[in-house]
């Protein structure tokens, strides 16, 4: 049986076929979707956690429990659940374990483009990385036999163009005879005290060594030998465009890419006359094969920013890009929150009020770009709020009052709350808005702690921000509705004007929430030509509803809403002082 | 089965249904037996930006991404967006599009212009320029919502495969209560 999957839905589809018992993930692009088609497998207990480490965690403890457990998340995520990956490095697993991390050169969708490949070297652990989805599919069943046959925790490495990438898939059965799960007591191996990982330390060095060695005859290191003059290491997506470009070039096709196999390394290099490393962002491999004193070219030819392309790899090698047509200069098409987001009227009272903006991951940065121009700094999931919370501690009394986080309710979730409990505990003055919209949109619309609902579609508890504010200690604590812009600004200016530290939680949900009755469509607005004066208020919010319709023979232009965009919002009437957007009859 | 890969750049503007339609495609070319691959970016350069899959087909497809320059068909769902990746179509390539324009942030603003005249300009460098009027025709086939399946059927005419292949791939694609209007949407795009 054959099907056409994306890289991620094939993963999916190789946790069910290694018969995964438990799957965590916290949502990020590209890696989003592994987990939302894992959840059609009913044989896998599947759900959202707040963020990776708690996410690698619970599928740490599945392991110890003795099932087969998967982690999903994109790279960054890697950063937040680095702390448990490190030590369970050490422990190693009871049940089969698989991180499945997916990267993104390129920055499509990310705030850096960290290579995680570092991470498996860092970490003491094994990673493969598939070409295809054929390969995802595959490897994620491999990755689960590895990671029980030499005790460890394995990584699988994705990235955008494989994730997203979908390919023909032969499908398999799953396994079957895997041992039930159930507690067996080995606190020598599983609690992480100095004496305990002392002994466990050498076993983890010794572990890849075994690995090194498994991997030069495991069928997913692989020569491909074609013309001797041109031989090329490569893995992942990076195969790919080598055999695009390159057709007659043999190849070494890796597919765990840590630790390497130096031995077929050396004998592969034995036979070519120029030995190149095709590989995107860092020399990982490179580095490692001119360390084994193998002479090699690599980042001398390819860039270490953004990722390959087959134009990229050709000029790499000095043939045409295969560009043929220029076209004139254009106006961009940038990414803009939706019409009737319930952000867009907060950023433009932050603008208003020329706030100082420490912002946050979500759709909400996008309140970045013009015309709202309100943020001013972004780093990563909870930043928003503890460097609101170092930055006025420089600041004089006037300056401190400009500051303000925003930061959304899955993020707040995700690592923001410790970051207001320092602020609630050293009493730092700025303002945080949490922007609950309940969901986690930028990803696509996940389910989160704060939404009463989990992964699986079930109604669950929901977190009470204002209680859990409360409880950190926040003395002021105001609810507003974002789309009522008197509210917002009157909020917004006596938070940041009171000298301690403050919330302003906003109450309305994302546009996109399907579940029903969750967002409501309010009436659609139109403009009335005779009353606007083309002043361009409206304008100022940066709504893909509202038209700018430039006049012929130098008349004023005026504003135009279009019914089939707009959500009913309102916010755009409440800024014409002519009154000239009224709710359409 | 020649080693011959055909290369199609399906662009427009992020919501347009894109991905849909390039699942679409890929679906009839595996059922028309051959190799398929098909990329694109979801994500933050979705909510309204510009938005380009890859799917091509072949005998043995490697890269995932149409080399620059090799686009064979180029299909374009905003008539702006279409202008903007003729580079990426080889020389002599066809060009099929949506007489659609939607405005970027900096023209909503009144900060920028949209170029006039893109579709004289994408003939005179595409002459194999076909422009579709998608919304009125699928209002025609029942509903607007269709136009894609319009512009679909306008493509299909142009590759060499079954119709048994892209009546297998709309029914497995496209939700039963919607399959009936897409069919015909389909059809007429296949007349142009």
């Amino acid at each position: 049986m054959k099907e056409i999957l994306s890289g991620n839905e094939a993963i999916a589809r190789g946790a069910f076929e290694a018969g995964v018992k438990v799957a965590s993930a916290y949502p990020g692009t590209p890696s989003t979707e592994i987990l939302e088609n894992i959840v059609n497998y009913k044989e896998i207990d599947s759900s959202w956690a707040p963020n990776e480490k708690v996410a690698l965690e619970v599928a740490i403890g599945a392991s110890f429990g003795g099932g087969r457990s998967i982690a999903c998340m994109k790279h960054v995520g890697v950063n937040v659940a680095a702390d448990p990956l490190f030590t369970f490095s050490y422990t190693g697993v009871g049940g089969g374990f698989v991180l499945v991390v997916a990267d993104d050169p390129e920055m499509h969708s990310s705030q850096n483009e960290q290579d995680s490949r570092n991470y498996a070297r860092f970490a003491k652990v094994p990673m493969l990385e598939p070409a295809d989805s054929q390969e995802c599919k595959d490897f994620t069943r491999l990755a689960f036999e590895l990671s029980e046959q030499f005790d460890t925790p394995v990584m699988l490495r994705s990235c955008t163009r494989i994730s997203h990438g979908k390919s023909i898939v032969a499908l398999a059965e799953p396994v079957t005879g895997l041992p039930t799960p159930k507690l067996v007591k080995n606190p020598t191996k599983l609690v992480m005290l100095p004496g305990n990982a002392k002994i466990r330390h050498p076993f983890v060095e010794e572990r890849l060594v075994k690995l090194a060695e498994h991997g030069t005859t495991a069928s997913f290191n692989r020569m491909e030998m074609r013309d001797t003059e041109v031989g090329i290491i490569t893995a992942g997506v990076s195969y790919q465009y080598v055999r695009e470009v390159l057709p007659t070039a043999s190849v070494l096709k890796l597919g765990m890419v840590y630790p390497l196999p130096m031995a077929l390394i050396r004998e592969f290099a034995a036979k070519v006359k120029t030995l190149y490393v095709v590989e995107e962002l860092d020399p990982f491999i490179e580095e490692q094969v001119k360390a084994a004193g193998i002479a090699v070219i690599g980042k001398e030819i390819i860039s270490r920013c953004g990722e390959l392309t087959p134009g990229r790899l050709r000029k790499a090698f000095g043939l045409p890009d295969g560009t043929q047509t220029t076209v004139e200069k254009l106006p961009g098409r940038p990414p803009n929150m939706c019409p009737g987001c319930p952000h867009r009227g907060v950023f433009y009272s932050l603008n208003q009020l020329k706030a100082y903006v420490t912002g946050d991951i979500g759709c909400y940065t996008l309140g970045f770009m013009p015309p709202l121009n309100a943020m001013d700094t972004c780093v990563c999931m909870g930043a928003s709020i503890s460097t609101a919370s170092g930055i006025v501690r420089v600041l004089d009394p006037e300056e401190k009052k400009k500051v303000v986080a925003v930061i959304g309710d899955s993020t707040f979730l995700h690592t923001g709350v410790n970051s207001l409990m320092e602020m609630a505990y050293n009493q730092s003055p700025a303002t945080v808005v949490i922007l609950d919209n309940r969901i986690t949109a930028m990803t696509g619309r996940q389910d989160n702690p704060a939404s009463g609902w989990t992964l699986s579609d079930g109604q669950t508890n929901a977190v009470d921000l204002v209680q859990l504010c409360t409880a950190l200690g926040i003395r002021h604590i105001q609810v507003v509705d974002p789309l009522d812009l008197d509210q917002t600004r009157k909020a917004l200016q006596e938070e940041m004007n009171r000298p301690e530290p403050s919330v302003i939680i906003t109450n309305r949900p994302c546009v996109l929430v399907k579940r029903e009755g969750v967002f409501q469509k309010g009436l659609v607005l139109s403009v009335d030509q005779d009353h606007c004066t083309g002043c361009k208020a409206c304008l100022k919010l940066g709504c893909p509803a509202i038209e700018w319709q430039p006049a012929p023979d130098g008349k004023k232009g005026k504003a135009f809403i279009d019914p089939l965009l707009c959500t009913g919002c309102d916010v755009c009437r409440q800024l014409c002082k002519f009154n000239a957007i009224g709710r359409a009859q | 089965m020649s080693d011959t890969i055909t290369n199609i750049l399906l662009v427009g503007v992020g919501g347009q249904g894109i991905l849909l339609a390039s699942e679409i495609l890929s679906e009839a070319f595996m059922q028309a037996g051959f190799d398929v691959k098909k990329s694109e970016i979801h994500g933050m350069s979705q909510r309204g930006g510009s938005v380009v899959s890859h799917v091509r087909f072949g005998r043995e497809v490697h890269s995932p991404i149409v080399p620059e320059g090799e686009g064979d068909i180029l299909f374009g769902f905003e008539i702006l967006e279409t202008y903007r990746s003729l580079p990426l179509l080889k020389k002599g390539g066809t060009v099929v599009a949506n007489d659609l324009c939607i405005q970027p942030p900096s023209v909503l603003l009144g900060q920028e212009a949209y170029p006039d005249n893109l579709a004289g300009k994408i003939a005179a460098l595409f002459p194999d320029f076909l422009l579709v009027d998608g919304q009125k025709m699928a209002a025609e086939a029942g509903n607007v919502r269709a136009a894609n399946t319009v512009l679909l059927g306008a493509v299909s005419k142009r590759l060499d495969i079954a119709d048994e292949c892209w009546m297998k791939a709309l029914e497995k694609m496209v939700p039963p209560r919607a399959l009936q209007v897409n069919l015909a949407a389909f059809q007429r795009g296949r007349s142009l």
